[in-house]
């Protein structure tokens, strides 16, 4: 990947020493943030309690804002996607670090958004996905100033919205596509895990075939079972595609929705997909393919059968040896964590479209309690989580992730 | 003043307040100092919450809280525990004035609190809300920070009784609408304007808190707004509309014994104040019944409601006043003395 920004000069030698100087500081900011923690959480809670499902963030939006106001970032602005957005302006200012956590969650607003804290842990619905890592965000600039660490690089803080579904991370392309500012690096920020580490996106495509048998239908033709029975017709036959092992290649059946009720013969069927592969010629080929499936089943039941494609992912991203890779790794080892890379499809693919280097990281560990999206985070390692974070920032801030270092 | 000017004139919504800068400045201009009571009982789930929540907020980012305190009646949860972790003050009742004989009740917490808490203003906020919020305590102490005349600051649930689709009832509570409101429209119809006479959200100035009886139960709230009104008139009210408040919500039958208590003291004032005078001994035995194997078996309760006297009327709370008064004195002076200090 090429950097698009690459003439910034620093005062300060672009050492190996110099990040190390950084390496050795991250325990005493983790004692440090370990006492601004209580923040944490009240942001936490207060964002976490409102609700924000997929383009219906507003409120959730509207608070981030007054929340950048108060902490006197500038520019606090919301856009057309309705981000919300705000800038800590760097001592120098002439490169802009973005960091973005998506503020909108899988959950209707009709769902109890309680959130309950006990001394240990913290437990919501959708808190870990990703009430907190938009919490840190919110947080960032109160950690800064108390920490008295000031930024050579314009600080860019971004919620983003209709990131998840249907959204397919709309708000933060809308941003890049749209931005003022270059940006030098992204920070996506997550609530779990700490020590994920992602900094490639792999191909993926998420679908729907939807088969609707029209109201003048012939139920006296041959195969004419009603939507579900051919539904599971079109599901056989893609549990048939033959998978390659290399490129790495997954179909996922995510969701189904058939029929209604005894008595009624089903009319329409929906499935949903999620085809991943480390090359994008094999995601397109296997969505063809799918859509010949669909388009098969039409032809032999009279069926209307649509196709539709919700979200797509190019594979790409920064090498394992770039420095951004390499010191987000050195930091968590550093902090005592084994890095566990991954490939992600959030936000860090709008990063890889712009060919701006960018890694999404975790901010503490948690566990799911049950089916109604309740999950838990552990309160302890979130200090780490946040050292990790400003530790990331900070060897952007000088340089030390540039790509001629 | 007719029910609907005071209305007009004592009723706020919270997001009037929201410019906390503004409403620190006026506290420290006052040299007003404000604590915030949570009385608890079992309130694990809860009140980790409620604590860092008001603490980060209203003590660290903003002072308008110089004091959070936990008052417990003896819970067998981690509820102490829980509050003491996340930096509240946390006190057994039965700790605070030890020599008093023992009673318990959500009343005897908030009459302690007089005795243990050091502010002005006094803000009682219940731990069982579930989706607490600053706005909590800043819309009950505002009106109290920037109005002199005003004593005593309660919340409310509820949107104003007029809007945009036109006009609709106000939402209290089951036993607010087929008892309180009853009872005040009778007796006290100045006392309906007070859209939720039983919310357990209110702040209150200590110099009235100390001046007026505690029933230890049920009636607290009744009580206090009897014993208010009758004192220092509606001019003294205000409240405050702070949006929804979630919390667990009581079956009927609690609900019946909770209007048994709050009835008892309800009486007890209206014979004091001889509005009844004549009023018969009165059980304290509520029955309510059950089916069991088809058959109607009674179930007895027996309700006190006991009331601790005044504050003020208690030697052990003078001679405190008297140290907190000592106290304050020596902080004012040591500041004055910094102040000059830093002025040479």
């Amino acid at each position: 990947m090429h950097r698009s920004n690459s003439r910034y000069t620093f005062e300060e030698p672009r050492t190996e020493r110099s990040f190390e100087t950084i390496l050795e500081t991250l325990p005493s900011y983790q004692k440090r943030v370990e006492e601004l923690t209580e923040i944490l959480l009240t942001n936490l809670v207060m964002i976490a309690e409102i609700p924000a499902p997929t383009f219906h963030e507003r409120r959730r939006m509207e608070f981030l804002l007054e929340r950048f106001n108060e902490y006197q970032l500038q520019n606090c602005s919301t856009d057309e996607a309705g981000n919300a957005l705000g800038i800590l302006p760097g001592e120098v200012g002439d490169r802009n670090i973005l960091v973005v956590a998506h503020m909108d969650t899988v959950f209707p607003s009709k769902v109890d958004h309680t959130v309950s804290i006990q001394p240990n842990y913290v437990s919501g619905t959708g808190i870990g996905d990703d009430s907190l890592g938009v919490a840190a965000v919110a947080t960032l600039p109160i950690i800064l100033q108390q920490l008295e660490l000031k930024l050579n690089a314009n600080l860019i803080l971004m919620s983003s919205s209709r990131s998840l579904g249907k959204g397919d991370i709309e708000g933060i392309r809308f941003f890049l596509n749209n931005k003022g500012l270059p940006i030098s690096a992204g920070i996506c920020v997550e609530g779990v895990k700490l020590g994920r580490l992602s900094y490639a996106s792999i191909g993926m495509l998420r679908g729907e075939i939807v088969h609707r048998v029209p109201e003048e239908y012939d139920w006296s033709r041959f195969g004419t079972g009603g939507a579900i029975v051919n539904m599971n017709d079109v599901i056989n036959r893609i549990l048939e595609i033959p998978l390659p092992r290399r490129p790495r290649t997954t179909i996922v059946l995510n969701a189904i929705e058939a029929g209604a009720s005894f008595n009624t013969i089903p009319t329409q069927a929906s499935l949903q997909f999620e085809i991943r592969s480390e090359k994008g010629r094999v995601v397109q080929d296997l969505a063809d393919q799918i859509g010949d499936i669909g388009a098969e089943v039409s032809s032999q039941t009279g069926a209307e059968v649509m196709f539709n494609v919700f979200s797509r992912r190019e594979p790409g991203g920064i090498r394992f040896s770039q420095p951004l890779a390499s010191h987000a790794r050195a930091i968590l080892k550093k902090l005592g964590i084994n890095p566990r890379i991954s490939p992600s499809t959030s936000e860090l693919s709008a990063f890889i479209d712009r060919e701006i280097p960018a890694v999404t990281i975790g901010i503490t560990d948690g566990d799911h309690l049950n089916e109604e999206g309740i999950e838990r985070l552990e309160i302890a390692p979130m200090a780490k989580g946040l050292a990790q974070l400003i530790g990331l920032i900070l060897a952007i801030d000088k340089g030390y992730c540039d790509e001629h270092q | 003043m007719s029910i609907n000017e005071w209305l007009k004139s004592n009723t706020y919504h919270h997001s009037q307040f929201r410019d906390l800068k503004e409403l620190i400045e006026e506290k420290e201009r006052q040299g007003l100092t404000i604590s915030l009571c949570i009385p608890t009982l079992n309130e694990e789930a809860t009140i980790g919450k409620e604590v860092i929540i008001f603490r980060s907020e209203l003590m660290q980012r903003y002072p308008l809280l110089d004091e959070l305190a936990v008052i417990d009646s003896g819970s067998t949860d981690k509820t102490l525990e829980v509050a003491s972790a996340f930096g509240a003050d946390t006190y057994l009742a039965q700790d605070i004035l030890p020599d008093l004989e023992q009673k318990r009740g959500k009343g005897e917490n908030l009459w302690k609190a007089i005795y243990q808490l050091h502010g002005d203003i006094i803000v009682y906020i219940d731990a069982d809300i579930k989706n607490i919020h600053p706005r909590f305590v800043y819309g009950l102490v505002a009106p109290l920070i920037y109005r002199k005349e005003v004593h005593y600051v309660k919340a409310f649930y509820d949107r104003p009784l007029a809007f945009s689709q036109g006009v609709r009832p106000s939402g209290g509570g089951r036993v607010t609408e087929i008892l309180i409101r009853p009872l005040f429209s009778l007796f006290f119809p100045d006392l309906t304007a007070i859209i939720q006479p039983l919310s357990g959200e209110y702040a209150v100035r200590r110099s009235v808190l100390q001046e007026i009886p505690f029933p230890i139960g049920y009636g607290v709230e009744t009580s206090h707004l009897l014993d208010v009104y009758t004192r220092w008139g509606m001019s003294a009210f205000a409240q405050t509309d702070l949006d929804q408040r979630v919390h667990r919500n009581q079956p009927t039958r609690s609900l019946g014994k909770m209007a048994f208590g709050i009835l008892q003291t309800f009486l007890s004032r209206a014979q004091s104040l001889d509005i009844l005078p004549n009023l018969p001994e009165v059980s304290k035995t509520l029955r309510q019944f059950q089916v069991h194997d088809q058959v109607f078996e009674a179930v007895e309760h027996q309700i006190l409601e006991e009331e601790r006297p005044p504050m003020a009327t208690l030697p052990e709370y003078q001679k405190r006043l008297s140290e907190l008064e000592a106290e304050r004195s020596a902080e004012r002076l040591a500041t004055d003395a910094s102040a000059q200090s830093n002025s040479r």
